[in-house]
């Protein structure tokens, strides 16, 4: 079994929201209730729709945000509380790459500058050296030393994505959170990038926590899998084992909603009916019920716990109750 | 390096197309308003008559010459090539009174503009960092000053500060100073939301150098135009001051002391009144078409292209 | 007859850096009742297409071609009361981002009736009635209540939903969708597409369906364009686009999908899309194509027949998925 490099125990990120001057201030329960470990050399990748809390579980793992319940181990150091030195201290181990190419990279500066500056701000290398493994990076993400002097405009979509990897890659992390990487991206350079992305965690020995809602791509890249609904983990386990057999009714409808690039594949696809809940006010029991077509009297009131079975951890009473 | 990338011939179209450098693209986009380029060559001659001014000036601009009482320019009836465009009323060359009134005016204009910047700044990235009660507390003085109609209260001050130059000058900063803390703040707010922050964080950055090095530069375009009319405004609130006895004091040859002077005369030697006069309108005129121009090259939405 | 009849249409915009031409003789035979999938990367020039036929482009576009008639009329030779008139009547069109398309000073009732208003000729009772009537058929649970809501106060596919509800609202004979699902979720997306699938077969109506996700393209569309750097590179059915594709930039595209993986590579498609100075009167997929040559370098490519997915193409791909 590889190393545990992050645990997280029922972690809850809470917001408060104002409604208005004359309403009572609401809570937004972005992530309610996950738990999740990621394993060294292992790609993980969270799935689900908007809403459910994955990007806001990306933060809370790259400690952009503290958590407001649970416990986070990162590397077998405790950073449940947001302990500023133990945070500064792990930025060398978890970095984080962003969706939007056009958003992630500074404007007024120069990429070369952009990819020196983890360097400059966590290590004393000198110039010389931080240049040199600067155009280092450059050159494994298929860019070129000319272009350490340009403006992130001169570039394109798959370009910047390439230097936001670079720039991420700079301190030497161990765990890369990688927030819908290719989302934004055009078919073919969706498939350089994570081409890219292979090269080189094979090359780094990198361990990915890959957020996504393209079930395609996450087929592809994914080693575990955590399917998230509302703030809480509905199924995880081995990307393959749920894929062939996905046992929770969100999942199953996940899956047979996603458009399949074949027009003679047969499509059964599950209807799901409704819109996605709001986080503000979550239905009671399993968040999931109202869209479920397996919902009993117990799914309204009682929140499902997780239940392990052929390793896959799953939330759901119709499958502890042998119902599907 | 991923075979994917370098295919044959791409990296070097690629090469040879490089999009022009920002500076060589904002005078393009700058050189396409001809009311702004026009106003560019007005601003640069009057900054450089107020530079050389004791070399260009014919006379000294407080030296009174008895025998030449209101003194005709020299285009009209009376006048001679001595005093080209006459003198006032107790005998000091206008030309000359201008020319260091140029000086006086955009010495206040710049000063002004860089006092408010550099505070007006500082007090804007504080309020967009701290929220909570520092923001509202430094938006509720700003609100404070903006309710105030501003000639009022840079009188205030300076009837409180006592007339001088130096006084006029903190006065106007004071009244200008909103409008650099809103529009740092509501800048800051807004790049900070984006994702490049984020990643400075998760780089490591500290609070100071996220402030200062990552999206202080990011905010600089609005407030390069909100400067360049900002010295107009303050030629202009100066000239009030001024025409109000309250700012640069005699005999410092301020545009607007020298129009307040000169009212009675508007009859008998309409020069005395004019010339200041159109100095001002000409001045502020030229650096707001010329700040116009601005920012329409530095807004990429305003542009046509 | 075809509804739809476009033959070279082409257009170009001015920009600072000197003329752009962002489509490049395409052509368009939709037939009532057709289902048109526009397949395309960014650069494609696939929205610009459609946005030319509605008269949407801005000032700096210049529209020409051989002939643009829909439903027997003219489209280049009407004047614009008359193009208004179409528009939005019998020719419709929902964008991507159902949020931002609609208007967030008006209630959602006052945008459908709006339309209503424009093109049909009833009175306010009647205009209300229909469109809770409109809403029902969308889908939307409660119409009477969420007339009365602003767009910011429904979710993305609700949104969606309502621009689909005033694009039909006058009974168009030919909608074009943009990108309808690209900004929803899968769910979601799963919903929308089968609403319009469900209201296309309910109305005959044609529908051109403008995307970038190959899914979408294989399980609502019957035939296929692929566009390319603003030319339009292969025309097929579905059934044959997937099985055997004919250009190599389709071939090479449909190998680029994750499903078509072949171990923990993907074959991707070295290079990027040609920009604004770098279109060659010659093949403009060369510089990326594996099978290119010298012929594909220098001379412009002929147009292949229907059984060859009219492929633009010196050496089309001679059957069987890549």
């Amino acid at each position: 079994m590889s190393e545990v490099l992050i645990r997280a125990d029922h972690l809850a990120r809470r917001y408060d929201v104002r409604r208005g001057m004359f309403s009572a201030k609401a809570t937004v329960k972005a992530v309610a209730d996950a738990s999740l470990t990621v394993s060294q050399g292992r790609t993980l990748a969270i799935v689900g729709e908007s809403g459910c809390g994955k990007s806001t579980l990306a933060r809370l793992l790259a400690m952009i945000e503290r958590p407001s319940d649970g416990k986070l181990v990162i590397t077998g150091s405790d950073v449940s509380d947001g302990d500023p030195a133990k945070v500064r201290a792990l930025r060398q181990t978890v970095q984080m790459v962003f969706q939007n190419p056009y958003g992630s990279l500074n404007p007024r500066q120069k990429i070369g500058a952009a990819l020196e500056e983890p360097l400059a701000i966590t290590t004393n290398l000198p110039a010389a050296e931080r240049r040199a493994r600067a155009n280092d990076m450059l050159a494994k993400v298929g860019l070129r030393p000319e272009h350490y002097h340009r403006y992130p405009h001169m570039f394109s979509g798959g370009q910047r994505q390439r230097i936001a990897i670079a720039r991420a890659l700079m301190p030497r992390p161990k765990v890369l959170v990688l927030d819908e990487p290719v989302s934004a991206l055009d078919v073919s350079i969706r498939a350089q990038v994570l081409n890219l992305l292979a090269d080189l965690k094979a090359e780094f020995g990198l361990t990915y926590v890959i957020i996504s809602h393209d079930l395609a791509v996450v087929r592809h890249v994914a080693d575990d899998l955590m399917i998230m609904y509302l703030g809480r983990v509905v199924e995880s386990g081995a990307s393959a084992a749920i894929f062939a057999a996905p046992k929770h009714p969100y999942t199953q409808a996940l899956l047979s909603a996603t458009p399949v690039a074949d027009p003679r594949a047969k499509r059964n696809r599950i209807r799901l009916e409704g819109e996605l809940p709001s986080p503000i006010s979550p239905p009671s029991g399993c968040a999931f019920h109202p869209r479920c077509r397996f919902a009993n009297d117990r799914c309204r009131t009682e929140q499902p716990a997780a239940t392990i079975s052929a390793g896959v951890t799953v939330a759901c009473h119709a499958v502890a109750e042998g119902r599907i | 390096m991923p075979a994917d990338v370098t295919a044959a011939g791409l990296e070097v179209q690629a090469e040879a197309l490089a999009p022009p450098r920002p500076l060589a693209e904002f005078w393009r986009a700058f050189g396409e308003n001809r009311g702004a380029v026009v106003g560019l060559w007005i601003v640069a001659a009057i900054v450089l008559v107020a530079i050389f001014a004791p070399l260009l000036a014919p006379h000294s601009p407080i030296e009174q010459f008895r025998e030449a009482f209101k003194r005709p320019p020299a285009f009209m009836a009376g006048g001679d090539w001595n005093f080209p465009l006459g003198t006032d009323a107790v005998g000091r060359d206008m030309l000359s009174r201008l020319m260091y009134g140029a000086r006086l005016s955009l010495f206040i204009g710049l000063a002004v503009m860089l006092v408010s910047m550099f505070i007006g700044v500082a007090l804007g990235l504080a309020a967009a960092f701290s929220g909570g009660f520092v923001d509202v507390a430094i938006l509720r003085i700003m609100d404070l000053i903006m309710a105030i109609p501003s000639l009022v209260l840079a009188i205030l001050i300076v009837a409180v500060l006592g007339p001088s130059l130096t006084n006029t000058i903190i006065a106007i900063t004071a009244v200008y100073l909103p409008r650099y803390v809103r529009l740092t703040r509501a800048s800051a707010i807004g790049e900070m939301q984006k994702d490049y922050v984020t990643a400075a964080k998760v780089a490591g950055a500290g609070p100071w150098r996220i402030m200062l090095a990552t999206v202080l530069p990011n905010c600089v375009a609005p407030l390069i135009v909100q400067g360049a009319l900002g010295i107009s405004d303050a030629i202009l609130e100066a000239a009030g001051l001024g025409f109000l006895g309250l700012g640069a004091q005699p005999p410092a040859p301020e545009w607007g002391a020298m129009l307040s002077d000169s009212r009675e005369f508007l009859q008998a030697a309409p020069w005395i009144v004019t010339l200041p006069g159109l100095a001002i309108l000409v001045t502020v005129l030229a650096i707001n078409v010329m700040g116009d121009g601005l920012r329409d090259a530095l807004d990429p939405k305003l542009r046509r292209g | 007859m075809p509804l739809l009849d476009i033959r070279a249409l082409s257009v170009d915009f001015t920009t600072a850096r000197g003329p752009f031409r962002a489509v490049d003789h395409v052509d368009f035979a939709i037939d009532p009742g057709d289902v048109l999938a526009v397949v395309g990367e960014s650069g494609s020039g696939k929205s610009v297409a459609m946005l030319a036929v509605m008269g949407l482009l801005p000032w700096t576009a210049t529209v020409t071609a051989d002939r643009m008639t829909f439903d027997g009329r003219d489209l280049m030779a009407i004047t614009p009361e008359a193009r208004r008139k179409l528009i939005g009547k019998d020719i419709a069109m929902i964008f991507q981002e159902p949020v931002a398309s609609l208007n967030p000073c008006f209630t959602v009732g006052f945008q459908i009736e709006e339309s209503l208003a424009t093109h049909m000729a009833l009175d306010s009772q009647a205009r209300r009635a229909r469109a809770v009537e409109l809403l029902t058929s969308v889908g939307i649970p409660e119409p009477e209540r969420r007339l009365g809501q602003f767009p910011h106060q429904l979710s993305g596919g609700m949104c969606q939903r309502v621009m689909i509800a005033m694009a039909i609202s006058c009974a168009p004979k030919l909608l074009i969708a943009d990108e309808p699902t690209t900004a929803l979720d899968v769910t979601i997306q799963a919903q929308i597409l089968d609403l319009l699938v469900a209201l296309q077969k309910q109305t005959g109506m044609a529908l051109v369906l403008i995307t970038h996700d190959m899914g979408v393209v294989a399980e609502t569309a019957r035939r296929v364009v692929v566009q390319y750097a603003g030319e339009q590179v292969e025309r097929q059915v579905v059934d044959g686009l997937f099985a055997s594709p004919r250009h190599p930039y389709t071939a090479a595209l449909l190998a680029a999908l994750p499903e078509h993986a072949k171990g923990a590579r993907l074959a991707s498609i070295p290079g990027v899309v040609p920009g604004q100075f770098d279109k060659a009167d010659a093949c403009r997929f060369a510089p990326r194509c594996a099978r290119a040559d010298d012929k594909c370098r220098t001379v412009k490519p002929p147009r292949q027949p229907a059984n060859l997915g009219e492929a633009l193409c010196h050496y089309p791909l001679s059957g069987g998925a890549a």
